[in-house]
């Protein structure tokens, strides 16, 4: 099997903060003691292969893609990103991949949007000519031709976000990361990026993608195989199908009620498998999804929030998604 | 195990990669930084005001000495040509303090910058030699800046009626060209000891400022400083670490003859003083080289560099 990523039991280790000697310390700051980003990491991704990476702030995802970019090295354990080791060999994965960040703020506001992705590829050794035959069509595909001689400064955010796609295609990479692409991005500027990063991946043929999301929808819509990571751990790992039937002998049901805040009797509940709780502030209203064995326990339920004086606005039982998935996994939201 | 594209690595197309890196990262500030008309006024023009200001004090004290030597017409002749030369070293001084300002805020501040703007991190992914990013950076700081000290120095000329006595121009290109090359190798050094320090670094640059203006003698002739007894030499050997010192003292030495001043301000002779430049020019290019790799390594095993959030 030829793998474009492999990782082999990999680990991360931040250090925790050091103790400044001229500054007091913030409150709590002195307990901040190492911190493991990832914890035995071990994953292949395929040649051609959509992969993601799916799970919440802090679970790892951009700790390992930054191992995988040769940003980082591994506390222990191994990656190889297109046959090479990662600490040992970085220059012959640099010419093969290129990395996108969601929210990203690079380049230089003085020079228009051509420009600057002509410069990115200049450190790719990608041929003037070449570079900018690459740059007119992607601002055409991605739908900033209008902008191309705008200056960076002037772009908005969704505009700026597509020509940080253009810079990561611009350099035909093999293997290209995407940490959280559509993060703050409108429908449309979302919409635009999922589709050409999906054909991409289809159509040029051995092209590998990895992107990681805390976006259910996008990661369910886009990838062959989506792996869960929380806590630096990897959960499940399977195509999104798969990952959902995991919990179809499992109901999930979701409740809209007033603003509930003592919620630790559910949890507590026989039947319950595992719980998430979302506030809408502005709305006055509690958010709940349940993973239920079976239906037996809605009945309790109803009769908890009933009896807390808070009124009920809907009760749905839906088809399991990768939230659900993840729920399930490790007992709360991604919120 | 999966192989992808096929990828060149010979020595020939590492080359063009360097070269192209260069290119791509001095293009900003070729371009990019004299898009906006404004610096003619506040890099070109606003720094004649420092000028002006020594101009007008050596001309005063000049003024003064020509009346207390009145009926001397030797000793007037005398200081007339000490208080002109004076004003050109001046001038020449206040060109180079932009090279100087550059070196300090935009090459050796200019890593740091890089990160909090998130481009430090596509920097260092990319394949390219990290001597090739902060050659271009210099490649780049010093048209700019060539610009702008070309400006402050027409503008100079033609406010104050400056005249220079240009002897050897190609001895004087060779000596401004390995005077930048070793004061660029100096910001390239700084670039990556400033991305470890952090923002304390910030008041390094800051402290940078005057005390070197003053020990390289960006305005007056830094020789004048081993005339004064007790702390002028100590304070004059100090600022020859920065290679502005002997740059600027060679520059006025070709510019003004090495009899102006009764020969009596000059450090060293220009020749040996472009072998100390050269010398430093190798150096700093160097120990750049050796602090980006230990830098790179920093980065990738603490992970506290490359990103604003970790």
């Amino acid at each position: 099997m030829s793998y474009a990523v492999e990782t082999r039991d990999l680990t991360r280790v931040f250090a925790g903060k050091k103790k400044r000697r001229f500054r007091r310390p913030k409150e709590n700051e002195e307990h901040l003691g190492p911190v493991t980003a990832l914890d035995g990491v071990s994953i292949q991704i395929r040649e051609g292969e959509l992969f993601g990476m799916l799970g919440p702030n802090g679970a790892g995802k951009t700790t390992l893609i930054k191992i995988l970019a040769t940003l980082l090295l591994p506390t222990s354990g191994q990656a190889f990103v297109a046959g090479h080791d990662v600490a040992k060999d970085p220059f012959p994965i640099r010419q093969r991949i290129n990395m996108v960040s969601g929210g990203e703020t690079s380049g230089y506001g003085l020079l228009t949007a051509r420009e600057n992705v002509w410069m990115f590829s200049q450190f790719y050794g990608v041929p003037s000519k070449v570079s900018k035959g690459r740059i007119d069509e992607l601002m055409h595909t991605f739908g900033l031709w209008d902008k191309r001689d705008a200056k960076v400064r002037m772009l908005s955010t969704g505009q700026r976000q597509k020509m940080n796609m253009i810079r990561g295609f611009v350099t035909d990479p093999d293997i290209l990361f995407l940490d959280e692409p559509t993060l703050g991005l409108d429908v449309n500027a979302a919409r635009v990026i999922r589709e050409y990063v999906m054909n991409w991946v289809r159509t040029q043929g051995g092209k590998t993608v990895l992107l990681t999301s805390h976006y259910m929808a996008e990661a369910d819509q886009m990838c062959d195989r989506i792996a869960i990571i929380d806590n630096g751990k990897i959960l499940a790992c399977d195509t999104p199908e798969n990952l959902k039937r995991m919990i179809r002998t499992e109901t999930t049901f979701r409740l809209e009620v007033d603003s509930i805040r003592d919620t630790t009797s559910f949890t507590a509940m026989a039947g319950v498998k595992n719980f998430s709780h979302k506030d809408d502030i502005s709305k006055n209203r509690s958010f709940l999804t349940f993973i239920l064995e079976d239906e037996g326990p809605v009945a309790e339920i109803l009769s908890t929030i009933t009896s807390q004086g808070k009124k009920v606005h809907s009760l749905q039982k839906s088809e399991p998604t990768l939230e659900d998935v993840f729920i399930s996994m490790v007992g709360r939201g991604f919120e | 195990m999966s192989t992808g594209t096929v990828r060149r690595t010979d020595l020939r197309y590492r080359i063009g990669l360097n070269l192209r890196a260069v290119v791509g990262r001095s293009y900003p500030r070729i371009i990019g930084a004299n898009r906006e008309p404004s610096w003619i006024f506040f890099e070109g023009l606003l720094p004649l005001l420092g000028i002006a200001a020594y101009v007008f004090i050596y001309q005063s004290f000049g003024a003064r000495a020509l009346e207390a030597a009145a009926g001397d017409p030797a000793a007037q002749a005398a200081i007339k040509a000490n208080t002109n030369a004076l004003v050109a070293s001046v001038v020449l001084g206040g060109t180079m303090v932009a090279f100087w300002l550059n070196v300090l805020w935009s090459m050796a501040s200019q890593l740091y910058w890089e990160k909090e703007i998130g481009n430090l991190q596509l920097y260092m992914m990319a394949p390219m030699n990290r001597m090739a990013l902060l050659g271009g950076m210099a490649v780049g700081g010093m048209f700019m800046t060539s610009v702008r000290a070309v400006s402050t120095l027409v503008a100079g000329i033609v406010v104050f009626g400056v005249v220079f006595q240009v002897a050897d121009p190609l001895m004087l290109l060779a000596v401004f060209f390995v005077a930048l090359t070793a004061l660029y190798g100096l910001g390239m050094m700084f670039a990556s000891l400033y991305l470890l320090w952090g923002r304390e670094a910030w008041n390094l640059s800051a402290l940078m400022e005057e005390p070197i203006f003053f020990s390289s003698g960006f305005y007056f002739p830094v020789g004048g400083l081993f005339r004064v007894p007790g702390w002028g030499p100590v304070v004059a050997i100090l600022g020859s670490f920065v290679p502005a010192t002997f740059g600027l003292d060679a520059l006025r030495q070709l510019t003004l003859s090495r009899t102006a001043f009764g020969g009596q301000l000059w450090i060293f002779d220009v020749k040996t003083e472009l072998y100390i430049l050269v010398f430093m020019a190798v150096l700093f290019l160097i120990l750049a080289r050796y602090s980006l790799r230990y830098l790179e390594l920093l980065a990738k095993r603490e992970g506290k560099l490359t990103s604003r959030h970790q």
